[in-house]
């Protein structure tokens, strides 16, 4: 049996929900059960070293180990951050103790992605501050990239934004890596730092009520077939490709449920789309580049 | 490394505690072998209160769906009843609305309960390196052998050690059971993504019904999964409860806790009412108090204390009117979660509480909680324990697939399952309805046609409250004191009463020791 590439994956989570660990529990091919037993492309496999949610053990034999990886295989793990970086009082966040004194997770994060080979956002809060960084940041919360940048961290770092991410987001970013490197994945991402294999296209582009949009076919409440614009549709202005990916198994996605979509793979989510169920407000949108001319809509 | 109890007082700390929804963190103090104090504290605050205040009304049960990524379904569910109520649609939601509400919420019980016995808690009783010589001829099982010969072992080591006590063949099962567990617990998601657009944080429940269509094509979807999951209840996970039980017997006998049991109730059957605590529910309202008596449950009877807890005084007060100012280095506090009380002393909510409520009440409940009880020749006050909690989990998911099958059947097709709204100038409204982990109440208060106050208490905001006023302990911590401790290098006993309650924030579980103790890290 030829020899197998561990790639070392520390999983650490900050101002989160644990909604982006259930999404990556959804992966259906691979299955979770897959990508921690199995190879995730020929001759390299992905070693979970620490994901608080799943892993056996705990306090400090997992503080340990966690503390082992940065130093063991610096420069060769990949660090995941799940949510965003409590930075207002050290008690905001805390993760572990060493000698009496209780470690904020900042701490923790930034000695991690010192010494990693690449920081991967897994979703919107550790990408862009998402909810937890909503005015008025009540804990002072940063993104993983404004974080670093205060720390002067230069690693580099792929933004998997969604709330949650697709499961295909993450696993096939690190397919990527895996199989190409991660200097040619840097090569592949947008200027937000997303792989534009997920997220270069806009919702509204491939959206399967495109049609009723064109026709100004338009739903006044909920329940109400058509197109989801008056209702507050963030697709016109949204990168990703949730529309033919499809959640839960490729089983369905907002727009399908009769939701409008809220942009939440988006930088500053949920607040410039605030409220998220009144229709968009095309003049705030100037940062977009592709924001399709709309036909006015018949009220 | 087992070592003998320790007559000298120490406090053990395990900070983080896995397996749980969020941070956690435990100090227990044990002297002779036993828990002598325990005190329950939260690490983490993201102040989603604060960040609600000012936003559009509709947009809270989208956020405060943010709050946990693994039960986010009852935050939408809790908010948007808070929403009904506030906006005078509590008693016009339709039929269809009502039942779709019901299915999602079921089959994110039946996600929730399967991955905590098996994902969650599972390794503290099943051996994984039982594998290492399997023989036998199935793919995934060979699968964890193979990678047990890699010898890289995360996540599946480190861990505790020394008191795992299936024979081969029962771990064997067992660790077959984590595997299908976390493909059946994904058809759950599945099901709800149907009719909810997307799971984690689905869009589906609004105020006033839900946003899906009730068409053909969706009941046939979730029919067929459901048929999937009602096989692995049955054949999976309660005989594995059962198997688990039969091994460590004694854990029937420790973690009771306050033996007080709240529940809020949960599964509308009906449209008639707009208190939510008077509704006709499949899993009913009630309290039972230490008399051992059932007795109608009363929001007016809950208000939440601060003494100990990292927040301004002032915010100790009826959740109605609850307000949240972090007091970080408040003298004296040791958490972020604030402590409810029921009458003014701690409750315990979830499975169990559900259970015995429901077991009083003499609905659908009773008879089935009967019947497995003496499948497993046990009195019912066993049930108040760490195993009672699995298995009153277990039986929640039997009644529920079943539940969930009769509703579909009741759904109507082409008719609807929303009412219109209209945001009124001024109004209040709550949530009240149990999820997966207990009792979680939302309150509302729309001001100028936006937020004015939100206010949550969640149930291990109940189940992991830290002391009151009166200085008395939290359920948890309850549980925790007088437990025995066999190895204090590994103490099981302590994470497994702890994960009984299925915690769920990002939180901590503090036990300080009396001062100037030794203080051991684990």
């Amino acid at each position: 049996m030829a020899k197998v590439v561990e790639i070392p994956v520390v999983w650490l989570q900050g101002a989160a929900c644990t909604g982006c660990v259930v999404s990556l529990l959804n992966s259906l091919s691979p299955g979770i059960s897959r990508l921690v037993l199995r190879e995730l492309a020929p001759g390299k496999h992905v070693s979970l070293r620490f994901l608080v949610t799943a892993m056996a053990g705990q306090g400090h034999q997992v503080m340990d180990v966690l503390r082992d990886e940065a130093a063991k295989d610096k420069g060769n793990y990949i660090l995941v951050m799940e949510g965003s970086l409590p930075v207002g009082h050290p008690a905001f966040g805390t993760l572990g103790e060493v000698a009496g004194r209780e470690t904020p997770i900042s701490e923790v994060a930034a000695n991690l992605a010192r010494s990693a080979a690449a920081v991967v956002c897994m979703g919107t809060c550790s990408s862009f501050g998402g909810i937890p960084a909503a005015a008025p940041n009540p804990t002072g919360c940063l993104s993983m990239s404004e974080f670093m940048a205060r720390e002067r961290i230069a690693t580099p770092l792929i933004n998997i934004p969604g709330c949650p991410p697709h499961p295909d987001w993450l696993i096939g970013s690190l397919m990527a890596v895996a199989v190409y490197g991660l200097g040619p994945v840097a090569g592949m991402l947008d200027d937000l730092k997303r792989p534009t294999a997920f997220f270069g296209k806009l919702v509204h582009e491939t959206c399967p009520r495109r049609a009723d949009f064109d026709a100004a076919r338009f739903a006044k409440k909920f329940g109400d077939p058509g197109c989801l614009y008056l209702l507050g549709c963030r697709g016109p202005v949204s990168y990703a490709d949730c529309p033919t990916r499809m959640f839960n198994s490729g089983t369905n996605w907002c727009i399908g449920a009769g939701g409008p979509c809220h942009g939440c793979v988006e930088p500053d989510f949920p607040d410039r789309f605030s409220p998220l169920y009144e229709k968009i407000d095309d003049g705030r949108m100037d940062r977009f580049r592709l924001l399709q001319p709309a036909p006015a809509p018949k009220a | 490394m087992p070592s003998q109890a320790s007559r000298k007082s120490e406090t053990i700390t395990i900070d983080p505690i896995s397996r749980i929804e969020g941070h956690m963190r435990v100090d227990v103090v044990v002297d002779g072998g036993e828990v002598k104090d325990a005190r329950a504290s939260g690490t983490l605050w993201r102040g989603f209160e604060n960040i609600l205040v000012g936003r559009h009304p509709l947009d809270a049960a989208r956020l405060t769906q943010r709050v946990c990524g693994v039960c986010p379904m009852i935050h939408g569910t809790a908010s948007a009843n808070a929403l009904d109520a506030a906006l005078g649609v509590a008693d016009k939601i339709p039929p269809n609305g009502r039942i779709v509400r019901n299915i999602l919420l079921a089959s994110n019980y039946l996600q929730s309960h399967i991955l905590h016995f098996f994902t969650l808690a599972a390794l503290d009783y099943v051996d994984v390196a039982a594998l290492a010589d399997y023989g036998g001829p199935e793919s995934d099982l060979k699968a964890v052998r193979a990678f047990i010969e890699r010898k890289d072992l995360s996540p599946f080591f480190p861990r505790y050690e020394g008191d795992y006590r299936c024979d081969k063949k029962t771990n064997v099962d067992l660790v077959r059971g984590y595997l299908a567990a976390l493909h059946v617990r994904r058809v759950c998601h599945e099901i709800i993504s149907a009719w909810g657009g997307k799971m984690p944080h689905s869009v589906a429940v609004v105020p006033g019904g839900v946003t899906s269509e009730v068409t053909a094509d969706k009941i046939a979807f979730t029919l067929s999964r459901l048929g999937e999951v009602r096989d692995f209840v049955e054949e999976v996970y309660i005989p594995a409860v059962y198997t688990v039980a039969g091994a460590y017997g004694d854990y029937f006998d420790i973690g009771a806790g306050c033996r007080r049991y709240l529940a809020y109730g949960t599964f509308n059957l009906d449209d008639a009412s707009a208190d939510p605590l008077a509704r006709k529910r499949l899993l009913p309202s009630g309290y039972i108090g230490p008399d051992g008596r059932l007795a109608a449950a009363s929001a007016d009877k809950i208000a939440e204390d601060v003494a100990h807890s990292r927040y301004t005084d002032d915010c100790a007060a009826p959740p109605a009117e609850g307000k949240t100012v972090p007091a970080p280095d408040k003298a004296g506090a040791y958490s972020w979660i604030k402590a409810p009380r029921y009458d003014g002393a701690p409750a315990e909510v979830g499975p169990l509480a559900r259970t015995l409520v429901g077991f009083a009440a003499g609905g659908a409940v009773k008879p089935q909680v009967e019947a497995a009880l003496k499948a497993a020749r046990l009195g019912a006050a066993k049930l108040q324990s760490v195993l009672g909690r699995h298995l009153a989990r277990a039986l929640e998911c039997r009644l529920l697939a079943a539940a969930m099958a009769d509703w579909l059947g009741q759904l109507k097709l082409g008719q609807p399952a929303a009412v219109a709204l209209t945001i009124p100038e001024e109004a209040r409204g709550a949530g009240l309805v149990d999820g997966p982990r207990g009792a979680l109440g939302h309150w509302i208060e729309i001001k100028n046609k936006v937020i004015g106050r939100y206010n949550l208490v969640v149930p291990t905001t109940w189940n992991g409250s830290p002391r009151d006023k009166a200085g008395t302990p939290g359920p948890m911590e309850q549980a925790l004191i007088g437990a025995k401790v066999k190895d204090r290098d590994n103490p099981f006993e302590v994470v497994r009463i702890i994960r009984s309650f299925d915690p769920c924030l990002a939180c901590a579980v503090h036990m300080v020791t009396p001062a100037g103790d030794a203080r051991r890290v684990l």
